[in-house]
């Protein structure tokens, strides 16, 4: 298969979140700024190239029907570790993001390819499905964070460029919701044409 | 490499094995990380300190020791010292009262009883309105908590305007307002109490 | 009152969905009439409250003991997991119409993060087993509401005149954001 098509696919041909519209729970919380979104991104990108990669190497010594329970215990093992090291080197990251670091695990797109790709295809090109998706997944709570961020607080990256507040309704939940409505509506728009 | 069988003996024993080498990687990373954390959550709490009184030389974490507030639960206590001298005490305090419920305050206290600086470790306030509670202003531009510094609750009640105190609330946050001024006066209740005076 | 307070919270003020963004792939994904969503709502109570328990349980006089509260993810996980396909064979067993009812929503049970979401934050808050109990069915009733409402307004929905670019997800989502603005008229009421 070709490499470079199979990495580039999760950024808008199939984006987990605006396209397949998996783990929009994490997409909706961690969004209200762009570092926070970024930073929860690459956390969940570092789980995936690890469970990907691991259950690709582990696939023909795993009994078909044990293989779920497997693949969430290797998932698992990633998130906690992704959780400890955060935990360790950066810690007011880690108290923004709080639960949703462990709840990785349940993030419906890393099960989703491990049990469409990894679990059937080579270590390699599981390890570029799994950087592709990831960074796809960063690249969309990235660009909704910067959105939500602008619109609501008027910064950038921290950085404000408006005085006074913005349209609060964006870092709130409702906001989430319909910031990442319009998004998926302009994808669709996108991938039409 | 054939697939295995999904035989009862090769789906027990893959699964061990995959546990096991979780669980060993994991108790590997564990150890390897426990330092770290323990020193990120001393410095973060050490950072709140610093900030809430006058300069010190002593170890603050060291010499913490818990007051009871009276109502059934105790304090947290850090004592500051500059050499021999007391300069002021740190006091963890907490108010329930918040608009979304828990707001976490460092409240800090010269030996006098008055209040040098005050820190809010966590809230959920709402962006925007009871997050003001947060920032500190300079003395051109003060903040809410600005009007706190330098005053002792036992001559400056700590109540909001509406309720006929001296604190001014900050705008359509009254609820936070009321809370953050709960959350400081069972710190110097606690103060009060413990005979820190 | 204490209780009753933090069912008003759980249900209300701190909505598991709409407040918290837990289990909304659920909330998306099963909204789309009012009878599926009463039967997930059914099944995501029964789980929590017993994953609740069980992993509660597992946590204070296992984990807690042997000092390796790290490994709290990957347990509860299973534990859930485990709970999940014990229910279905159960109720398979014993009521068939409770089975026929939940039977097809229990498996996309285990990945609703709300579940684990929830035995996680019983820890965190260090609740004790009853105000754990009560917390979890709250926050599933909770659910149940966001889920059965979201459902009633998509029905209606439906006969209406949508952009094409609009219709299914980015829709289903903006009128749950503006369900997440009228849950917010709820706040300060604890």
């Amino acid at each position: 298969m070709n490499q470079m098509k199979n990495f580039s696919k999760g950024f808008l041909k199939e984006n987990p979140i605006l396209v397949l519209v998996l783990g929009t729970c994490p997409t909706l919380a961690t969004t209200s700024s762009a570092l926070n979104g970024l930073g929860m991104g690459l956390a969940t990108t570092f789980v995936l190239i690890g469970s990907n990669v691991f259950i690709a190497l582990l696939k023909n010594v795993i009994p078909d029907k044990v293989r779920i329970p497997a693949f969430i215990i290797v998932i698992a093992t990633f998130v906690t570790i992704v959780d400890l090291v955060m935990q360790a080197y950066v810690p007011s990251l880690y108290a923004t993001l709080g639960i949703f670091i462990p709840l990785i695990v349940v993030n419906c797109i890393v099960l989703g390819r491990a049990e469409a790709f990894a679990s059937k295809n080579s270590t390699w090109s599981s390890f570029v499905d799994g950087a592709g998706m990831g960074l796809g997944f960063t690249l969309a709570l990235g660009v909704l964070g910067a959105v939500r961020e602008i619109l609501g607080s008027g910064s950038i990256m921290g950085y404000k460029f408006i005085e006074g507040d913005g349209i609060l309704v964006f870092v709130l939940a409702p906001g989430a919701f319909i910031a990442l409505g319009y998004m998926i509506a302009v994808t669709y728009r996108i991938n039409k044409t | 490499m054939a697939k295995m069988q999904s035989s009862l003996r090769n789906m027990a024993l893959s699964l061990t094995l995959i546990s096991l080498g979780a669980s060993a990687a994991l108790g590997y990373v564990y150890e390897f990380t426990k330092g770290p954390i323990e020193i990120s959550l001393l410095n973060k709490k050490l950072e709140a300190i610093r900030q809430v009184v006058p300069e010190f030389d002593n170890d603050p974490n060291a010499d913490m020791f818990l007051l009871p507030t009276g109502e059934g639960d105790s304090l947290e206590v850090y004592p500051a010292r500059k050499g021999e001298e007391l300069v002021g005490y740190a006091i963890k305090s907490y108010t329930e009262k918040g608009f979304s419920g828990h707001i976490g305050l460092m409240v800090g206290f010269t030996p006098d009883g008055s209040i040098y600086n005050i820190n809010v470790l966590e809230h959920r306030e709402t962006p925007g309105l009871g997050t003001k509670l947060v920032p500190e202003g300079t003395p051109e531009k003060p903040e809410f908590k600005d009007q706190f510094r330098g005053k002792n609750p036992a001559e400056f009640p700590l109540k909001v305007k509406k309720d006929g105190g001296p604190v001014d609330a900050i705008t359509a946050a009254t609820i936070s307002s009321r809370a953050f001024c709960d959350g400081v006066q069972r710190a110097y209740n606690t103060f009060e109490k413990g005979g820190l005076k | 009152m204490e209780y009753i307070l933090l069912i008003i919270s759980a249900i209300l003020v701190n909505n598991v969905v709409l407040a918290q963004f837990l289990g909304v792939c659920p909330f998306l994904g099963v909204s789309n009439k009012v009878s599926t969503a009463i039967g997930m709502s059914g099944a995501v109570t029964f789980v929590m409250v017993l994953a609740t328990m069980a992993t509660y349980l597992i946590y204070t006089y296992i984990l807690l003991p042997l000092g390796i509260g790290f490994m709290q993810t990957i347990t509860f996980i299973l534990v859930i997991a485990a709970l999940v396909q014990m229910v279905e064979i159960i109720l398979k067993k014993i009521s068939q119409g409770l089975y026929q009812a939940l039977g097809i929503f229990l498996p996309l049970i285990t990945t609703n993060c709300a579940v684990l979401g929830v035995a996680i934050l019983v820890i965190q808050k260090e609740y004790n087993l009853i105000t754990g109990v009560i917390y979890g069915g709250a926050t599933a009733l909770g659910f149940g509401l966001a889920l059965i409402i979201l459902a009633g307004i998509r029905e209606q929905l439906e006969l209406a005149d949508i952009p094409k670019g609009m219709q299914g997800v980015p829709i289903s989502l903006i009128t749950a954001g503006i369900l997440a603005l009228a849950f917010m008229g709820f706040a300060g009421l604890v």
